[in-house]
């Protein structure tokens, strides 16, 4: 076939495009995505019992806002990062931030507590199956964002990958808020940072094979 | 001097192609044939510069582009560059055969900068290696007899649908999902 050929073939019937894609994909994706790990909280873990005494505390707010902000730097990055020739603009500052205020409170809770009480604050109860909770509740929303990025068009696919996994792994972090009992800053600033960082060291090992187009 | 001579050629180039292609995203289909058309002759000059050493290749890697503009066309957004956006899917395809041909000769990165991509033209187009039509043919029949009643024999989808008993949403489906099929042959074909 000839390049005129092709030309013609494919502007043949090609027909109006609805604006908005990106859009659409990733709120689709995000929807059964955050559906999917609340459904694998509630199966896998249980909802604590004391949530609604929980969310009276200023530091269970804080512990969502925690992997929110890092949900909303992720999902801006992966919708950036699904277009090509869009540059990267204020993506490393979006996530920056609120990984470096949660460091900040770490630091200060660190500086004001008692020598002897630092260690429960880094550690807590849970520090070694945190981060793995929260990759296991950063599937469903792992799958769903490559599949979204997939029917898009990333150019740079390792760090497409990674800012997929990173936005599954701040999903799956905000759903195992809702069950972790641990409330102290350093705690949150190491784990839940960690668990959010395996998912997406995951997807920036698998996005140059899955993504490409 | 050059330089700003240049940028004055590709930036009313790119207000026209832009204006193809914006009206082609809104359903005009003769200013879409525009656009590819130009388009393929600017890849070809684009290409053909860079891939001195890969002359052969050169024409099927612009069919190849050519069919990820089209197939990605939905994630242009009309308030960017088109220059960026075609630049950057030209490149991705370039380095992607690069990638392929690996095995063979060390890669370096042999590309300058986005406004490159509209900065010459070339229509004159060598024979492609690769026959698409042959790969056509491969593509399983649901996505075939769609193509090959809007795509080349030009009928309507309502016609298309009456011709292929298939419903109208089955043959949009099919339509989309074969371009992006043979897409994907051509990425398998190669390695």
């Amino acid at each position: 076939m000839k390049t005129d050929e092709l030309v013609t073939m494919l502007a043949a019937g090609a027909g109006a495009v609805e604006a908005g894609a990106t859009a659409r994909r990733y709120t689709a994706a995000l929807g059964w995505g955050a559906f999917g790990a609340t459904l694998l909280m509630a199966i896998v873990l249980g909802v604590r019992p004391d949530l609604a005494e929980a969310a009276r505390l200023p530091m269970f707010w804080v512990k969502l806002a925690f992997p929110g902000g890092v949900a909303a730097g992720a999902l801006y990055a992966a919708a950036r990062l699904s277009r090509p020739g869009v540059k990267l603009g204020r993506v490393p500052a979006a996530l920056a931030a609120p990984v470096l205020a949660m460091w900040l409170l770490a630091a200060l809770v660190l500086a004001t507590a008692a020598a002897g009480e630092r260690e429960e604050l880094i550690f807590g109860s849970s520090w070694s199956a945190c981060p793995l909770f929260i990759a296991l509740l950063s599937l469903p929303v792992f799958a769903a964002a490559l599949w979204a990025m997939q029917r898009l068009a990333p150019t740079r696919l390792a760090i497409s990958g990674a800012a997929a996994g990173l936005l599954a792994g701040s999903v799956g972090a905000l759903v195992y808020a809702l069950y972790c009992t641990e409330m102290a800053a350093p705690f949150l600033a190491l784990w839940y940072l960690l668990g959010m960082l395996i998912p997406a060291a995951a997807g920036a090992a698998i996005g140059p094979k899955l993504l490409r187009w | 001097m050059r330089r700003i001579q240049v940028e004055g050629r590709v930036s009313a180039t790119e207000d026209r192609l832009r204006d193809l292609m914006v009206r082609g995203l809104g359903g005009d289909n003769a200013a879409y044939h525009s656009f590819l058309r130009e388009l393929s002759a600017r890849m070809r000059a684009f290409f053909r510069k860079r891939l001195a050493r890969l002359p052969d290749d050169v024409e099927d890697l612009v069919q190849e582009t050519l069919l990820a503009v089209h197939n990605q066309r939905h994630t242009y957004a009309t308030d960017q560059p088109l220059t960026a956006w075609v630049y950057a899917i030209a490149r991705y395809k370039m380095v992607d055969l690069l990638r392929r041909r690996a095995g063979r000769e060390a890669m370096n990165d042999p590309l300058d900068d986005e406004l490159a991509v509209f900065a010459s033209s070339d229509t004159e187009a060598a024979d492609a290696r690769r026959d698409l039509a042959k790969l056509l043919e491969r593509l399983p029949e649901r996505q075939r007899l769609p193509i090959q009643c809007m795509k080349l024999e030009g009928l309507s989808v309502i016609e298309a649908a009456r011709a292929t008993g298939m419903s109208e949403s089955a043959v949009k489906v099919g339509v989309h999902r074969g371009l992006k099929a043979l897409a994907a042959m051509i990425r398998g074909g190669d390695k």
